[in-house]
């Protein structure tokens, strides 16, 4: 059911081009100042997230990779599958906004010239179709 | 009264029929929208980076712009549009430091002075002309028809911009009931349709209109009504195509708030332009004798 751009040989290629010097959560400090050392792991974020049934990692285990140091939290699907809903961030009873953390890791890659947005695959019909809205949103989100 | 309004690109486009249908609504009711000029594209998705002040620009930009036209209120149609201008707005509110750095990048616009109220027009029909108002211009409700209220996300979250409660939002459910429908409530009401991912993950968006339009119909309603239009695309166009995903199911016709109202006054169905929907809204219209 899931199809995620790009293949896994392609985003190993591509993640080997991220330069990061220093630990995640320092990567992080300018992009997200989220107080995530503060998660205590319930999985509120994980029981009401919409796309959980896609994701390999869930938003609470990627939190704890970033704590963790564990870089391969940057190959996950977790982090391009949140479309920013806010949902785990309203109801996380830490007050961590995860929202925030996903489009940090995100950052993390884009800028490092590291695209995820293949349009090939849309016809001109569907090109037709789909609102403005969401050409925009998958640029911002997708493209660095 | 005139008011400032702020289209944005979709309900330009392929949303036309949430604009002519909000306007015919509008002049109904008394009021007149005034397009404001030189505006531009939002952004659509807010700036969430603590270190990215660039992505603030283009909604910055037309809030200076309401603000050159003498206005202190604009107002949306577009969810995520209100969404990212409130956004961009209480950034600057709250960050002088930040307000100033993007009034100096953008030496060729005047100052931005925090004076713009961005409101969506669901709020303005709440909060400025009522509900028990608005139900006294319905010349034919809408009984009998069993609707569910979805919200979706960008004007229920995050709470600092919302238009209503983010876990028990009323406002669509309030709207249908001054218009003589009946509401169906199904705890899928606030979340996500699937969003941008309806570009490159088709099936993962009709998969999310399937459990949200599903759980409607098993509660028992025969149509859904929404404000915005990423929402009613994926609703709409990506439901339809979950028909072809799962046994036997068939997708309901999705309405914005604005085309129902417009229906309830008696407004012409011309500004409603329900041809640009992929489930034709019309049949249901005609057997409750809405139409």
């Amino acid at each position: 059911m899931t199809e995620v751009s790009g293949n896994e040989c392609r985003e190993k290629h591509e993640l080997e081009k991220i330069r990061i010097d220093h630990s995640l959560a320092e990567e992080l400090k300018d992009l997200c100042e989220e107080e995530f050392f503060g998660c205590y792991q319930c999985g509120t974020c994980a029981a009401g997230c919409p796309f959980i049934e896609e994701m390999d990692l869930t938003p609470d285990e990627v939190i704890r990779h970033v704590i963790m140091d564990k870089r391969e939290v940057l190959s996950s699907k977790t982090i391009w599958l949140c479309a920013s809903c806010y949902t785990c961030a309203e109801r996380c009873p830490r007050d961590i906004n995860i929202t925030k953390l996903m489009e940090a890791l995100r950052q993390i890659i884009l800028r490092n010239s590291v695209d995820k947005t293949d349009m090939s695959c849309i016809t001109d019909e569907e090109l037709k179709k789909i609102p403005q809205i969401a050409f925009v949103s998958l640029f911002r989100k997708n493209i660095g | 009264m005139d008011l400032l309004y702020y289209p944005g690109c979709t309900v330009k486009t392929s949303a036309k029929c949430l604009e002519t249908s909000g306007f015919a609504v509008i002049k109904a009711l008394g009021h007149n929208l005034v397009e404001m000029e030189e505006w531009n594209c939002c952004g659509v998705v807010a700036s969430l980076t603590d270190d990215d002040l660039m992505h603030h620009l283009a909604p910055l930009r037309n809030l200076i712009h309401a603000e050159d036209q003498g206005q202190e209120k604009i107002v949306t149609f577009c969810d995520m549009c209100g969404n990212t201008l409130k956004q961009t707005n209480l950034r600057v509110q709250e960050s002088e430091e930040n307000l100033d750095t993007l009034n100096n990048f953008m030496d060729q616009e005047e100052d931005y002075k925090k004076s713009v109220d961005v409101q969506h027009f669901l709020e303005f029909l709440r909060d400025d002309v009522g509900f028990a108002k608005l139900k006294k211009s319905v010349k034919k409700p809408l009984k009998g028809m069993k609707i569910m209220p979805y919200y979706g996300c960008t004007m229920l979250r995050p709470r600092e911009v919302a238009i209503d409660d983010a876990e028990e939002p009323r406002i669509l459910a309030d709207l249908l009931k001054s218009l003589g429908a009946e509401v169906i409530d199904t705890p899928y009401k606030i979340e996500c349709c699937g969003s941008y991912h309806t570009i490159e993950q088709k099936d993962l968006t009709a998969k999310r209109a399937y459990r949200i339009s599903s759980s409607a119909q098993k509660a028992g309603a025969d149509a859904i009504m929404l404000s915005c239009p990423m929402c009613k695309f994926n609703l709409d166009h990506r439901g339809k195509d979950a028909e072809s995903l799962y046994d036997g199911y068939k997708q309901i016709p999705v309405y914005y708030y604005t085309q129902l109202i417009a229906m309830a006054m008696g407004l012409d169905i011309e500004e409603c332009g329900f041809d640009s929907h992929t489930v034709d809204p019309i049949p249901l219209l005609k057997e409750k004798k809405v139409i």
